[in-house]
């Protein structure tokens, strides 16, 4: 690896993190896959995440609510229903106790909500400046019902590509509440548990893909699909949906929604048709906006979109997270 | 505004056919880095006939940064440094602002030059002002509040470029056979089109002022064929729903009041006189340059980037030895692979053949 030390993109999603993940962790730990959440024994599915943000709050959510959805979609990826999640709490000297009653209490409605149990934690408090605030990580445990596979090997040419809604909202509402753009209305994170959208698409679908779009953003996910399986994938810009607010921050700073974070939207490789799917998957308070945005094929290598204006396009992998440029 | 009409396919198809009728071997610059992504993002290049040649020029600010700015960063101690996030990974003769920060450098990244003055409460702030005209009018006031604050620990590092010098430069130089301009938008705001009145005056090369949707783009390829097809060359306003004649008063008195013509170092093409605004003697305490004992010259790249040929339209970037292979956006040899308005970076991410 060139530049021997951590740069922040290592943690972008992107390539840099993909190289160092490679480079460092699966060679040492011998990794079968590279994936969030992994099956282990029994049909037992388990996935854990650590969850960095600045600032705490914002519209739309906080990092408590963050943590507990983030996990229960990562388990919830593999096919499998979320039951328990373990969480650790690592709290900067001079964290206001009322604010670590707030979050805790987002941790547990968000919980209730998703239908999973805090079981088991750890607390550690750093001293003043080793930490920004507060960090956690969770834990999260499920179980695979029966019948459910869920594996990029299984796409094939031909299959189409679902999103569950609007991309880009988490990272320009984040930019949005840490740069006090004072947006109005202010751009809402879309932070939130798919774990019961997730069953609803397994029994109206033949689903044999699922990823949520977080870091990296959708462009990552479908090239590193594009990767796996050596297929094409031919996107359409015209179909993905994205706020009006959303695009015109993206505009203005220089940045792609389609390589920007989510926290509640997930990608889909689907067979068949998938007219009954998305009436069913409308009708789940996160899938309003669930859209057929693609297609497998083999008419291209790699990935590419076709804008709106008819021109094709490759939408490459990118190494890091995109800078915001000059404006 | 509703930018809608301009991304109709209706609208767009009609143009296409009418660019498709000119069969002549036509080749216009757009001289504007946002101009470059936007034909990039839109696939706009895939859609016109071979004989239209898009040449992308030098109105990328962090591309002609001088490579010595990085170098004196990257030597200061005990202050915030406030960049906007394209210099972040722009590589100096000794790396990137980026690798330093994981080093420790406090360098934080800001999203316009008033966020800067507000670093400047907590600890000694230098921030790194470049940019075209576009930019250079909230950098002039942005001095002129800290001078009338009187706020001491602040003061800008500066390299603001003005495109018209560049344009003069491009248009005299025999190497280059350019038929038109597609002229930026954004800085025309500030300037006007009568700021480029010198172009068909002097060098008998007209131009095109114009917007950054689909629409703007091909209508001014559009008038740029009906100008060579008419051996007419003018300066035509495509961008009429904000560019007027004289430009943005107001703004031009706040950078005359602040700054000053001199000559300026552009990164990979060289001294371009009258090109730069420099900070006035009356506001010279919050001049980094002065305050810090920095010294910008202009140093060679000697890593084999060839960003001065791509800003000039010599090359178009796949023809560097170094594109895509050893230069990418995460490790990039040369500034024009970093920012989001440079050519290469652009070329990397729309125009690679998979
Ligand atoms: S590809 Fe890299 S090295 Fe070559 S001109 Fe562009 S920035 Fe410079």
């Amino acid at each position: 690896m060139k530049n021997e030390i951590i740069r922040i993109g290592h943690g972008s999603g992107a390539g840099l993190t993909n190289e160092l993940i490679k480079e460092v962790f699966v060679k040492n730990f011998k990794l079968q896959s590279l994936e969030d959440g992994v099956e282990i024994e029994n049909r037992t599915v388990v996935s854990t995440d650590a969850h960095v943000v600045n600032p705490l709050f914002f519209p739309g959510g906080d990092i408590g609510k963050l943590a507990i959805s983030g996990t229960v979609n990562d388990v919830s990826m593999k096919g499998a229903i979320p039951k328990y999640i373990l969480i650790t709490y690592i709290i900067e000297e001079g964290f206001e106790i009322s604010e670590l009653k707030k979050i805790t209490n987002s941790v547990q409605k968000e919980a209730e909500k998703a239908n999973v149990k805090i079981i088991a934690g750890d607390t550690k408090v750093v001293e003043k400046g080793k930490a920004d605030g507060l960090y956690l990580t969770t834990t999260g445990i499920g179980y695979l019902p029966k019948g459910v596979n869920l594996n990029s090997k299984k796409i094939k040419n031909g299959n189409k590509i679902l999103i569950n809604g609007t991309l880009g909202d988490h990272t320009i509402s984040i930019i949005n509440a840490r740069e006090k753009m004072e947006l109005s209305p202010a751009p809402k994170s879309d932070c939130a548990s798919l774990n019961e959208l997730v069953q609803v698409m397994l029994k109206n679908g033949n689903i044999k893909f699922l990823r949520d779009i977080t870091r990296g953003g959708l462009a990552t996910i479908l090239n590193e699909v594009a990767n796996d399986t050596q297929l094409g994938i031919i996107i359409d810009e015209e179909n993905i949906p994205i706020k009006e607010n959303v695009n015109a921050v993206s505009e203005l700073l220089g940045l792609d929604p389609l390589y920007l974070a989510n926290e509640g939207k997930l990608v889909s490789f689907i067979d068949g048709d998938e007219n009954k799917l998305i009436e069913e998957m409308k009708k789940n308070e996160f899938g309003k906006d669930s859209a057929i945005i693609g297609k497998v094929t083999d008419e291209v290598k790699g990935v590419y979109i076709r804008t709106s204006i008819g021109g094709l396009r490759p939408l490459i992998m990118q190494d890091s997270d995109p800078l915001p440029r000059i404006c | 505004m509703n930018t809608k009409n301009f991304r109709n396919p209706q609208l767009i198809n009609n143009l296409v056919e009418k660019i498709k009728q000119y069969k002549e071997p036509i080749s216009l610059m757009e001289v504007c880095g946002s101009h470059t992504m936007a034909i990039g993002k839109w696939g706009i290049r895939n859609l016109l006939p071979n004989n239209i040649k898009l040449i992308s020029g030098p109105g990328c600010p962090v591309c002609v940064t001088p490579m010595s700015i990085i170098d004196a960063l990257l030597d200061l101690k005990d202050v915030t440094i406030a960049i906007f996030g394209d210099l972040m990974r722009v590589p100096g003769e000794n790396g990137s602002l980026e690798l330093a920060k994981a080093k420790g450098l406090d360098v934080k990244i800001v999203y316009s030059p008033i966020d800067a003055l507000k670093l400047a409460e907590k600890k000694e702030t230098v921030f790194v002002g470049i940019g075209f005209e576009t930019t250079i009018p909230g950098i002039a006031y942005t001095i002129k509040q800290a001078y009338e604050k009187n706020i001491k620990n602040f003061s800008v590092l500066t390299s603001l470029k003005t495109v018209p010098p560049a344009l003069k430069l491009l248009s005299s130089d025999e190497d280059i056979n350019l038929d038109g301009y597609i002229l930026p938008g954004h800085v025309s705001v500030i300037i006007g089109k009568d700021a480029y009145n010198f172009l068909p005056k002097d060098y008998n090369i007209g131009g095109v002022v114009t917007g950054f949707e689909p629409a703007d783009i091909l209508s001014a390829i559009a008038r740029m064929i009906q100008q060579v097809k008419n051996n007419d060359p003018k300066i035509e306003n495509e961008y009429s729903r904000i560019v007027t004649n004289k430009g943005n008063i107001t703004a031009q008195k706040i950078i005359n009041e602040v700054l000053e013509p001199t000559d300026g170092i552009f990164r990979g093409i060289g001294i371009i006189p009258d090109s730069e605004l420099k900070i006035r003697e009356k506001y010279s305490a919050f001049d980094a340059e002065k305050k810090y004992n920095i010294k910008i010259e202009y140093k060679e790249d000697k890593s084999g980037c060839r960003c001065g040929d791509v800003l000039k339209g010599n090359i178009i970037p796949p023809t560097c030895p170094l594109f895509g292979e050893i230069c990418t956006p995460s490790n990039p040899i040369g500034p024009c692979m970093v920012s989001s308005e440079g050519s290469c970076s652009a070329y990397y991410k729309y125009e690679r053949i998979m």
